[in-house]
C-alpha cells in the first residue's frame, strides 16, 4: 500500500517512537493511547474492588478502616467510571470513528491530543489524595452534606474535585470534536443514515456529554468555593440546599449512565451482524431508539432522589418506565439480528451475547428501581450495588472487552488467540455472576452499600463470601487476556485488512491503516458498504464495468485542510 | 490491500459529487466547533443560574445582600451593561469589514472592542471592591459572586482571543476569504454578551 505518497514528512527527519507517541495528534495513535490509559486505570481500580471484596469476605475489619474502606470505593466508582468506561470507549471511537467515515482523522486533531492528555493529569490528581493524607472518600457521588470542609476537611476531595473537572473539560472537547466530526467529515456517499450504528451512538454519547457534563463542571465549581472559600451554596446552616446538589449531579449523572452504555450498544451492534452474518435487524429503528433514550435521558434524573421526599415521584418514576421502550425496542433489534443467523461464536460475538444477557438482568433491576414503592425499600442497599454493576459492568465493560477482541486485529494487525479469548470469556462470565448476582439477595435482606463490616448473625456472610469468589475469577480472567495481549504482540496470527468480513469502512483498508487511513474507498450505498462488495447482490463485484479504479489518495493525504472551508 | 477495496462504482459518483457539495457547503467546521462550545458553556452558565434561582426560592424573607452592606449598584452595572452591548456591535462591525476584505477597518473595530471589554472588566472590579459584602456572606453573596465572577472570568477569555485576533490583523493574516478565526471569537464575544444580558436581569431587574 502506497502510504509513503500519504506522509509527506516521511523520511524527512527521524523522530523518537517516544516523542511520536508523546506529540502525535493522529486519531489512530491518540485511540490507542486512550484505551491504553484506561485498562492502567481499569487495573488500578480493580485492585481496589478487590480490597473492597476481600474485606467483606467475612465479618468483621480485617484491614482496612472505614475511613479507607470509604476513599476504596468512592476512588473505585470514580476511577471505573470516569477514567476507565467512558475513555475507553471514547478510544474506540478516536480509532473507529473516523475510518467508519472514510475520513482521513478527526475534525481537530490538535484539540484531540488535549483531550487525551487532560485524563492522566485528571485521573493523577484523583489518585494523588492518597498521597496527601487521604483520597476523596465520599462516594462517587460525593453528596452534600459530607463534602463540607468539615465533614471533610482533608485535600483529597479538592484533587477529586479539580481532577474531575479536568476529566470533564476533557470529555467535552472530545465531543465538540465527534460532532465536528460526524457532521463534516463523512467520505463522499455516506449520508446520515449511512452510517454505521457505532457512529450513531457516538453522536448521540458526544450530544449527551456535550449538554450534560458542564452542569456537573458548575456544581463541581460550586463545591470548590463551598470548600474553600466559605461559599454557602450547599451548606444549610447558612442558607445553602444539599439537595439542590444532587439535582446538579444527578442531572449530570442520568445522562452520564447512557454516556456510558450508548457506545458500548454500538459495539455490540456492530458485531452482532458481522457474527450473523446478517445486518442490523431495523437499522432505522435503533437509530430513533438511539436518539429517544438520549432525549428522555434528561427528564429522569430525579429518580435517583425518590426517597428524598422533595421531587414528584409519578412524573419521573413514568418517565423512566418511559425509557424502557426504546431499549426494549433495540432488544428486538439485537434478538431479531440473530434470529435465523449464521451465528459465529467467536470472541468478539462471546462478549456480544454476555452483554445482551447481562444487561438484561440489568435493565429488569432497573425498572423495578424505576418503581417507588421498590425503591423505598432498597435504596441505598446492595441491590442498587448489583444493578449498577450488571449494566456498567455486564454491559459496559463486556462492551469494551467485545470491542478489544473485534478491533484489536485491526489496530495491530493481529488477531487475538481464540481458544484464549474464550477461556478469558468463560472465567469473566462466571466470576461476573457470582460476584454480582448474590449482591440483588443482600439488598433485598437489607444489607446496605458502602459498608465496610456487617455483623455475624446478618445472614449476609455466606452471599458476600461467594461474591469475594466470584470477584477473585473476574481477576483471574485478566491474566489470560494480557497473556493473550502479548503473545499476539510476539506472534499473533496475521490479520489481514478484514479478518471477520466485516461490513463498515474500516476493514476496507489495511491493518493497521496507512497514516490518513485510506488510499481508496469502496462505493457507499449502505451502511454496509463491504458486505455489498463482498458479497455481491448485484452491486459492484459482479459487473466488469464496475470495476474501475477511483484513485482518491492524494487528495485524501490533504483532505484535512482541503475540507475546511475557504475562509480557514 | 485486498482486490475489492479498489474497485469503484460509477453509478456512485453522481451521489458522491452530490455529498461533497453538500459537505463542503454550510458552515466551516471551525466555526461549527465554536457553536458547539457554545451550546456547553451554555449548558455550563445554566447550571450555575439553577443555583442562583434556587437560593432564591429556598431563602426565606428578604433576598439581597447581607445586612449592613451596601445596595448593588444598579447604575453601575448598567453603564457596564451598555458597555459590553456596545462592544457587540463594535464586534459586528470588524467582522463585516472582514467580510468585505477591509482590513483596516477590522483593526479598528477589535481594538474598541477589546477596549470595552477591559472597562467592562474594569468596572466589575470597581464595583466588587464597594459592595462591601463576600463570596463568604451569605447564600447571596456566594451565588452574586460566582454568577458574576465567572461571567467575568469568561469576558476575559474572550478578550485574550480579541487579542489574539489583533496581533493576527497586525499581521495581515485575515481577508475576506479567510477570516474563520475572526468569525469564531466574535460568536464567542456575543455569547458572552448574551451571558450578561442574563445575569444582569436576573440579579439587578429581577429582584
Ligand atoms: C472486579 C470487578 C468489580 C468488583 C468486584 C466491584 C465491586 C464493587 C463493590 C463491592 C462496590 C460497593 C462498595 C460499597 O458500596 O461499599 C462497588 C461500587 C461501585 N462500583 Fe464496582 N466493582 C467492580 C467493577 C466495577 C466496574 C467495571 C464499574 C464501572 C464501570 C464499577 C462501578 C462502581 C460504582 C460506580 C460503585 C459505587 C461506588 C460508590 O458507592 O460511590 N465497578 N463495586
Ligand atoms: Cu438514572
Amino acid at each position: 500500500m502506497a502510504t509513503t505518497t500519504l506522509e509527506p514528512r516521511a523520511g524527512a527527519y527521524r523522530r523518537s517512537w517516544v516523542i511520536d507517541w508523546l506529540t502525535t495528534v493522529d486519531h489512530k495513535k491518540i485511540g490507542i493511547l486512550y484505551i491504553v490509559n484506561s485498562f492502567l486505570f481499569f487495573f488500578a481500580a480493580g485492585i481496589l474492588a478487590l480490597l473492597i471484596r476481600t474485606e467483606l469476605a467475612v465479618p468483621g475489619m480485617q484491614f482496612l478502616d472505614q475511613d479507607t474502606y470509604n476513599q476504596a470505593f468512592t476512588m473505585h466508582g470514580t476511577i471505573m467510571l470516569f477514567l476507565f468506561i467512558i475513555p475507553a470507549l471514547s478510544g474506540f471511537g478516536n480509532y473507529i470513528v473516523p475510518l467508519q467515515l472514510g475520513a482521513p482523522d478527526m475534525a481537530f486533531p490538535r484539540i484531540n491530543a488535549l483531550s487525551f492528555w487532560l485524563l492522566p493529569l485528571g485521573g493523577g490528581l484523583i489518585f494523588s489524595g492518597y498521597l496527601f493524607g487521604g483520597a476523596a472518600a465520599e462516594g462517587w457521588t460525593a453528596y452534600a452534606p459530607l463534602t463540607s470542609d468539615q465533614y471533610a476537611p482533608g485535600v483529597g476531595t479538592d484533587l477529586w474535585v479539580i481532577g474531575l473537572t479536568l476529566v470533564g473539560t476533557a470529555s467535552i472537547l472530545g465531543a465538540v470534536n465527534f460532532i465536528a466530526t460526524i457532521f463534516k467529515m463523512r467520505a463522499p456517499g455516506m449520508t446520515l443514515f449511512r452510517m454505521p450504528i457505532f457512529v450513531w451512538t457516538v453522536l448521540v454519547t458526544a450530544v449527551l456529554i456535550l449538554l450534560a457534563t458542564p452542569v456537573l463542571t458548575a456544581g463541581l465549581i460550586a463545591l470548590f468555593i463551598d470548600r474553600n472559600y466559605g461559599g454557602s451554596f450547599f451548606d444549610p446552616s447558612v442558607g445553602g440546599n444539599p439537595i439542590l446538589w444532587q439535582h446538579i449531579f444527578w442531572f449530570f449523572g442520568h445522562p452520564e449512565v447512557y454516556i456510558v452504555i450508548l457506545p458500548a450498544m454500538g459495539v455490540v451492534s456492530e458485531i452482532l451482524p458481522v457474527f450473523s452474518r446478517k445486518p442490523l435487524f431495523g437499522y432505522r429503528a435503533f437509530v430513533f431508539a438511539t436518539v429517544g433514550i438520549g432525549l428522555l435521558s434528561f427528564s429522569v434524573w430525579a429518580h435517583h432522589m425518590f426517597t428524598t421526599g422533595s421531587v414528584f415521584l409519578p412524573f419521573f418514576s413514568f418517565m423512566t418506565a418511559l425509557i424502557a421502550i426504546p431499549t426494549g425496542i433495540k432488544m428486538f433489534n439485537w434478538l431479531g439480528t440473530l434470529w435465523r443467523g449464521k451465528l459465529m461464536f467467536t470472541t468478539p460475538m462471546l462478549f456480544a451475547l454476555g452483554f445482551l444477557s447481562m444487561f438484561l438482568i440489568g435493565g429488569i433491576s432497573g425498572v423495578m428501581l424505576a418503581s417507588p414503592p421498590i425503591d423505598f425499600h432498597v435504596q441505598d442497599t446492595y441491590f442498587v450495588v448489583a444493578h449498577l454493576h450488571y449494566v456498567f459492568f455486564g454491559g459496559s465493560v463486556f462492551g469494551v472487552f467485545a470491542a478489544t477482541y473485534y478491533w484489536f486485529p485491526k489496530m495491530f494487525g493481529r488477531k487475538l488467540n481464540e481458544p484464549l479469548g474464550k477461556i478469558h470469556f468463560w472465567i469473566h462470565f462466571i466470576g461476573f455472576n457470582l460476584a454480582f448476582f448474590p449482591m440483588h439477595q443482600l439488598g433485598l435482606s437489607g444489607m446496605p452499600r458502602r459498608i465496610g463490616d456487617y455483623s455475624p448473625d446478618a445472614g449476609w456472610t455466606i452471599l458476600n463470601l461467594v461474591s469475594t469468589v466470584g470477584a477473585f475469577m473476574i481477576a483471574v480472567s485478566i491474566i489470560p487476556f494480557l497473556i493473550n495481549v502479548i503473545a499476539t504482540f510476539i506472534n499473533g496470527e496475521p490479520a489481514g485488512d478484514d479478518p471477520w468480513e466485516g461490513n463498515t469502512l474500516e476493514w476496507a483498508t489495511t491493518s493497521p491503516p496507512p497514516a490518513y487511513n485510506f488510499d481508496r474507498l469502496p462505493p457507499i450505498h449502505s451502511e454496509r458498504p463491504l458486505f455489498f462488495l463482498t458479497h455481491g447482490h448485484g452491486h459492484a463485484a459482479e459487473r466488469p464495468e464496475d470495476l474501475e479504479e477511483e484513485p482518491i489518495a492524494e487528495e485524501k493525504a490533504g483532505d484535512i485542510e482541503r475540507r475546511e472551508d475557504p475562509l480557514v | 490491500m485486498s482486490a475489492r477495496t479498489m474497485q469503484a462504482h460509477p453509478a456512485g459518483e453522481h451521489e458522491a459529487e452530490a455529498a461533497i457539495q453538500h459537505g463542503g457547503s454550510g458552515m466551516p467546521t471551525a466555526l461549527l466547533g465554536m457553536l458547539l462550545f457554545i451550546a456547553s458553556e451554555v449548558m455550563f452558565f445554566g447550571g450555575l443560574f439553577a443555583t442562583y434561582f434556587n437560593a432564591r426560592a429556598t431563602t426565606p424573607g428578604v433576598w439581597g445582600p447581607p445586612e449592613g452592606a451596601h445596595e448593588l449598584d444598579i447604575a453601575l452595572a448598567g453603564a457596564l451593561t451598555v458597555v459590553l452591548v456596545a462592544s457587540s456591535f463594535t464586534m459586528q462591525f470588524g467582522v463585516w469589514a472582514i467580510r468585505r476584505g477591509d482590513t483596516g477597518k477590522l483593526k479598528m473595530w477589535t481594538a474598541i472592542t477589546l477596549a470595552l471589554g477591559v472597562l467592562f472588566l474594569m468596572g466589575q472590579l470597581y464595583d466588587y471592591s464597594q459592595l462591601g459584602f463576600g463570596i463568604a456572606d451569605g447564600v447571596f453573596g456566594t451565588t452574586f459572586y460566582t454568577l458574576t465572577g465567572f461571567h467575568g472570568a469568561h469576558v476575559f477569555g474572550g478578550a485574550v482571543g480579541l487579542t489574539i485576533i489583533l496581533a493576527r490583523t497586525l499581521r495581515g493574516q485575515f481577508s475576506a476569504k479567510n477570516h474563520v478565526a475572526v468569525e469564531a471569537v466574535s460568536m464567542y464575544w456575543h455569547f458572552v454578551d448574551v451571558v450578561w444580558i442574563g445575569v444582569f436581569s436576573t440579579i439587578y431587574l429581577l429582584r
